[in-house]
């Protein structure tokens, strides 16, 4: 039983790190703020959860998990909340999406 | 492995200074910002599993609450230029 919890939580804790690293590796590349935050946002919250799913995993009944169990309720709170926040600020601020530009060049003069 | 996630997670947040640092625009600063407050969270919480000592999730728990609090000022102050404007509304009817 307690090899099978291991496994999981290893697994979990595995995923979590490869989200997090494809996140910032989109975070890096993508062309535009707004797919940024697409790369940020989602993978945020997915790699927040397993990584603190594989910790509670390996805590066990207790405190800990209780504890890591708050942090997840407040990531899942927040972080949908801040994206919402930017992509709103930043249209707001004037700055366009990037869309269809190869469909509206020919269409400029 | 807690040290691959804990690596996993420092590689994270070297990417995401890269783009804090070179970013365009100031909203892809925040994003930065506040992506690498929320690996902070996770840093500080698979740190304390691995050397063993789980009480650093209260300073993760504290953390988490601030990073929002602070991702949140820093846009409306970047808005409005004010953090007291609560009588003008954001938005001229563009986006309801």
């Amino acid at each position: 039983m307690t090899m099978i919890v291991d496994v999981l939580s290893w697994v979990c804790l595995l995923a979590g790190g490869f989200l997090g690293i494809s996140g910032g590796i989109g975070m890096l590349r993508f062309p535009d703020f707004f797919t940024r935050l697409h790369a940020a946002g989602v993978t945020d919250t997915l790699c927040a959860g397993l990584i603190l799913l594989g910790l509670m995993m390996q805590a066990g009944w207790g405190l800990v998990a209780v504890k890591l169990f708050f942090i997840i309720l407040f990531l899942s709170f927040t972080s949908p909340v801040a994206a919402h926040a930017l992509a709103r600020a930043a249209l707001h601020g004037g700055l366009k999406p990037l869309l269809h530009k190869a469909e509206e060049d020919p269409s400029k003069p | 492995m807690f040290a691959a996630a804990t690596l996993a997670i420092l590689v994270t947040m070297g990417l995401a200074l890269i783009r804090a640092f070179r970013g365009p625009t100031v909203y892809d600063r925040i994003l930065a910002v506040n992506m690498f407050g929320t690996k902070t969270v996770l840093f500080i919480a698979v740190f304390g599993f691995l050397t063993g000592r789980p009480d650093f999730l209260d300073i993760a728990l504290a953390y988490a609450l601030i990073n929002f609090i602070s991702t949140v000022a820093v846009l409306k102050f970047f808005a409005y230029g004010d953090l007291d404007n609560t009588a003008a509304t954001p938005d001229e009817g563009e986006d309801g």
